[in-house]
């Protein structure tokens, strides 16, 4: 069986979301399996036009920090998390959202990136994809 | 069998690794594919991947920052 990554993307900062996006990148070009599960403020980057809009983890100034390291990593030509989470599609990684989270902000699958989405699922879709898993982590 | 080139000059983390996987996953067993980049960290990346994917480093050249690595699939 081939090694996998499973990875919880609890937060829906834009630092965070990079860093779960390109682990799993990482892992997938490494010829492990992927699979990212986007749970409470996670979630809210995989609704329609969300990816990008995530504050800063820290000194996020209002948006101002943000723009601040913005242009630093469009300096650094750093992806976007966009082209991120396509080419993370196109080597096969799996994204699961988490239900209960869905149902606690009210949110409906017509207003999610289902172009993204391969499962809906809750703690036992994670479980389930993290025994199997080499690697597991929380962000 | 064909041989493809690949250029990430200029892009950084995780792009270059991210493009040699995608050629790789495209390519035919038995193609070759060539990329070239200056992100140092890829310069030894992308030959962990090729030993993890079970391919053939061919070759791996610098020059002036720029490297080479070549794969057979």
């Amino acid at each position: 069986m081939t090694d996998k990554t499973t990875i919880i993307v609890h937060s829906g900062d834009m630092d965070k979301v990079y860093s779960a996006l390109i682990i799993g990148n990482g892992a997938l070009s490494m010829g492990m399996e992927a699979s990212l599960y986007f749970t409470f403020w996670g979630l809210e980057r995989l609704k329609k036009d969300g990816l990008e809009k995530g504050p800063l983890s820290k000194m996020n100034m209002a948006g101002l920090g943000k723009k601040m390291i913005n242009s630093r990593m469009k300096k650094a030509n750093v992806a976007s998390l966009e082209r991120l989470m396509q080419d993370y599609k196109e080597l096969g990684g799996k994204i699961i959202a988490c239900e209960m989270t869905m149902e606690i902000m009210g949110v409906e699958k017509e207003e999610m990136r289902q172009d993204l989405i391969d499962e809906y699922g809750a703690v036992g879709t994670y479980i389930q994809e993290a025994r199997d898993s080499k690697i597991t982590l929380f962000i | 069998m064909s041989e493809q080139k690949i250029d990430v000059t200029g892009e950084t983390c995780p792009v270059p690794l991210v493009e040699a996987r995608k050629a790789l996953k495209k390519a035919s067993p038995g193609d070759v594919i060539e990329i070239t980049g200056n992100h140092p960290a890829s310069k030894k990346e992308i030959p962990m991947a090729v030993e993890a994917l079970g391919l053939e480093l061919v070759d791996v050249k610098e020059k002036d920052g720029i490297w080479t690595i070549k794969i057979r699939k």
